[in-house]
């Protein structure tokens, strides 16, 4: 790799010729401020934070952007740098709804950082605000963009997810961010994967709060409430308690849970494992009887949503289960039910989960159960809300005992189901049961390592079962899965059986209701493995890592659902997809005039 | 006055396929250019012909529409045979532009930025037109009008309304 001498603030460093100032500066330990920039995904230089002096240039410049030359001097601290910076921060804070004491990002914002670090007391220019938008209207995503500070980091993670939802709309003062038309993200061509929310530094997107629900239930003693938690959010808990980047926290999380006062305690890994019985037999089915191919996982809503909008010729292919939450909250609503001798319409299934998507899924007109008169779930909560409310509860987190989920009836789950929140791991937890069947035999070979990791956002493997093969592929982020699909569409790629397609890259562990990490510390690490290690790190020690090894499972079987795909798992588990339109033109009745 | 002859809109969007298919499959590279030609042929740039563009270059709604308003030589809305432009300018806005705007808006019955149905008027928000020393100043296509007062409107409205 070519290399070339720089000097930051006095300090000699050797550092690869394609590195930015920024990034030469943070290899010598010297921090320059950022706001705009997010490694990898916006690199613009729009908000000039950053800005240096390099000797010799005329004008300062942009370390975000500026790739570093043999022999650079660059000084980030010079009279003439401090002053620029700090008007630029004032110029953004004048334009900005300061109310960081009643938002939702104070403590973790990267604007209220910058102004505590440069120690901004006063701003000079009080300019008007620009009009401004509060959208609530889904039940996934907020916009208000009085907090919008018009970097464009979310505009660049939609691009890159294959969607562009969000805009640069207008210009000069009036700028704004948004869909087309500004209209609402509730009428807007959005999967809710909630990318932008990670990519905001601010508090101008998020989720949808409903931790007030939540509360409410747990107080009310009529109802009895169950939480589920998924297996993704035990990789990233830790983070919002300051815990370093890829702390497994299990036990915790359950204890903290128990504390908060839940009345029952479950691991959505039951669902999970569940999903596989279901799913590897949908599988299994098709490829027995000629069935639709391949087959496509439905596991990731964001996902669902995206072949609802933008690839609706491939709703076949897509399988028919529901979620593993889903599955889980049918599941608790109806053989728990019946089991506890609870009315169903008593329980309140709350589900904790690293995405904004799945509080619109539990919604949708399908998860509501009209024979029993209830939702499967009725409350979605993110990672990030979970912590608020442990946090509210007085939990001293890092403290708690390890503590496991409750243990009855549907407290089992194996380490097949704990990969699920990783990239390649649904796949590779299918593979695992699907093999044992085919070859009608308990293999000992159950690590898939071609599905795994995030070296490629699409993978494929063959693999050979007896005399059958089976050839498979992995996507994770949808701007991957727009490519596979095109590739399918167009005839240029091999005959797939079963694919497995995450929304998010990445998958679950990287979701849309995850902790976000500041931009600095993203520049040194790869979120998606360090967290999908923490999940790896769990499959290995549990005493059953494939899902038709579930001791409940099974019994769930036997007791309630008779087998896998059996008519009555086909109410419960089992759902249907329908086709979106992207702007139809209901959505600006009162602006077109044509 | 300008284009008597009206297509109809099969017509347009006839014409306006044409374009787009010159383009079709190249890329957000070509976007401006074919908005500009899409434009020219059906007037102006509505959401139905945004998800056309969209679609052919493979591009999102959102982004087509962000170029859109971002330049101000794209229109979103019809333009009608007769353009109201009011300046509002600091001149003429001291001088009461305001007020005179409103009741071009009432007897119209329409917004800055939208066209009357039976496509003769439409109103255009506008900067200053260097003709202070006149203000308020209102343009109609061409003609300038200076040193207005509301209640003048309906008369100069109604010389365009007979043509
Ligand atoms: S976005 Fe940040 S700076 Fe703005 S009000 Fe919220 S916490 Fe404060
Ligand atoms: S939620 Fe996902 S699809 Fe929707 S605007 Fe954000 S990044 Fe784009
Ligand atoms: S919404 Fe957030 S990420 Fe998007 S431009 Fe505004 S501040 Fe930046
Ligand atoms: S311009 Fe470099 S961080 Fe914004």
């Amino acid at each position: 790799m070519d290399k070339v001498n720089v000097t930051i603030d006095g300090i000699k460093i050797e550092v690869p010729a394609k590195y930015t100032i920024l990034e030469a500066a943070r290899s010598a330990g010297v921090k320059i401020p950022t706001l705009c920039y997010l490694k990898g995904i916006n690199e613009i230089g729009a908000c000039r934070v950053c800005l240096v002096e390099v000797v010799g240039g005329r004008s300062l410049s942009a370390a975000c952007v500026t790739p570093v030359t043999e022999g650079m001097v660059v000084q980030t601290q010079t009279p003439r740098v401090r002053n620029t910076r700090r008007s630029t921060l004032e110029m953004i804070l004048s334009d900005h709804n300061r109310d960081c004491l009643a938002c939702i990002r104070n403590g973790n914002c990267e604007l209220q950082t910058l102004s505590e670090t440069y120690g901004i007391r006063e701003i000079s220019f009080e300019g008007t605000k620009s009009p401004s938008q509060y959208d609530d209207v889904s039940a996934s995503i907020v916009r208000d963009s009085s907090k919008c500070i018009a970097c464009g980091r979310c505009v660049a993670a939609c691009q890159k997810q294959g969607i562009s939802v969000l805009s640069f709309i207008n210009r000069g003062f009036e700028t704004a961010i948004g869909p087309a038309y500004d209209i609402s993200m509730a009428d807007a061509p959005c999967i809710y994967c909630g990318q932008c929310i990670i990519a905001c530094p601010v508090g101008a997107l998020h989720e949808k709060e409903d931790d007030e629900r939540v509360w409410n239930a747990i107080m009310d003693p009529k109802k009895h409430v169950v939480v589920q938690v998924a297996p993704a959010v035990r990789a990233a808990l830790g983070e919002c308690f300051g815990l370093p980047i890829g702390t497994r926290v299990t036990g915790k999380m359950f204890a903290a849970l128990r504390r908060l006062g839940f009345d029952k305690i479950y691991d959505t890994n039951f669902g999970a494992d569940l999903t596989i019985m279901e799913e590897g037999t949908e599988l299994l089915n098709r490829i027995k009887t000629g069935g639709k191919l391949p087959m496509i996982t439905s596991c990731s809503p964001g996902w669902i949503r995206f072949a609802e909008f933008y690839y609706p010729d491939f709703l076949d292919n897509l399988s028919t289960c529901k979620s593993p939450h889903q599955m889980e909250g049918a599941i608790i609503k109806s053989y728990y039910a019946e089991k506890k001798g609870i009315d169903p319409k008593d329980i309140f299934v709350v589900s904790i989960m690293p995405c904004t998507s799945k509080k619109t899924e539990a919604d949708r007109d399908e998860m509501f159960n009209p024979s029993l008169g209830v939702r499967d779930v009725d409350a979605v909560l993110t990672t990030r809300e979970i912590s608020r409310m442990i946090k509210q509860a007085g939990i001293d987190f890092n403290h708690l005992p390890d503590e496991g989920p409750d243990q009855d009836l549907i407290g089992e789950y194996t380490g097949a189901a704990v990969i699920f929140g990783a990239t390649g791991g649904v796949m590779e937890a299918a593979l695992r049961t699907v093999a044992d069947i085919l070859g009608e035999q308990d293999l000992p070979a159950i690590e898939y390592q071609a599905v795994r990791g995030v070296e490629s956002l699409i993978k494929e493997a063959e693999i050979e079962i007896g005399e059958h093969k089976i050839r498979v592929a992995v996507a994770h982020s949808t701007a991957a899965a727009r490519k596979l699909l095109d590739d399918i569409r167009d005839g240029s790629a091999p005959e797939y059986h079963f694919i497995e397609i995450m929304g998010c890259s990445g998958g679950c562990v990287c979701g849309g209701g995850q902790p976000q990490i500041d931009a600095q510390t993203l520049m040194d690490i790869d979120l998606r493995t360090a967290r999908a290690q923490a999940l790896y790190e769990e499959d290995v020690i549990m005493p059953e890592r494939k899902s038709h090894k579930n001791a409940d499972v099974e019994k769930l079987y036997q007791e309630f659902l008779e087998q896998p795909n059996s008519h009555k798992a086909h109410a419960l588990l089992h759902t249907h997809y329908q086709r979106r339109e992207i702007y139809p033109d209901s959505v600006l009745q009162s602006n077109d005039t044509e | 006055m300008a284009t008597t002859t009206r297509l109809t809109h099969d017509e347009k969007i006839n014409k306006l396929n044409k374009v787009i298919d010159k383009y079709r499959g190249q890329g957000r590279k070509v976007l401006m250019q074919l908005l500009q030609e899409a434009q020219a042929v059906y007037g102006y740039l509505p959401l139905e012909v945004q998800r056309m563009v969209a679609d052919a270059l493979d591009l999102s709604v959102a982004e087509v529409y962000g170029v859109i308003t971002f330049y101000s030589f794209f229109s979103l809305n019809p333009k009608g045979d007769n353009q109201i432009s009011v300046c509002m300018g600091t001149a003429c806005y001291v001088k009461g532009a305001q007020a005179v705007l409103d009741k071009v808006i009432s007897e119209l019955g329409i917004q800055v930025g939208e066209c009357t149905q039976d496509g003769r008027f439409s109103i255009h928000a506008c900067r200053c037109v260097g003709a202070c020393g006149l203000a308020p100043v209102m343009m109609i296509n061409e003609n300038v009008y200076g040193r207005l007062t509301p209640d003048q409107i309906p008369e100069i409205l109604a010389k365009y309304k007979e043509a």
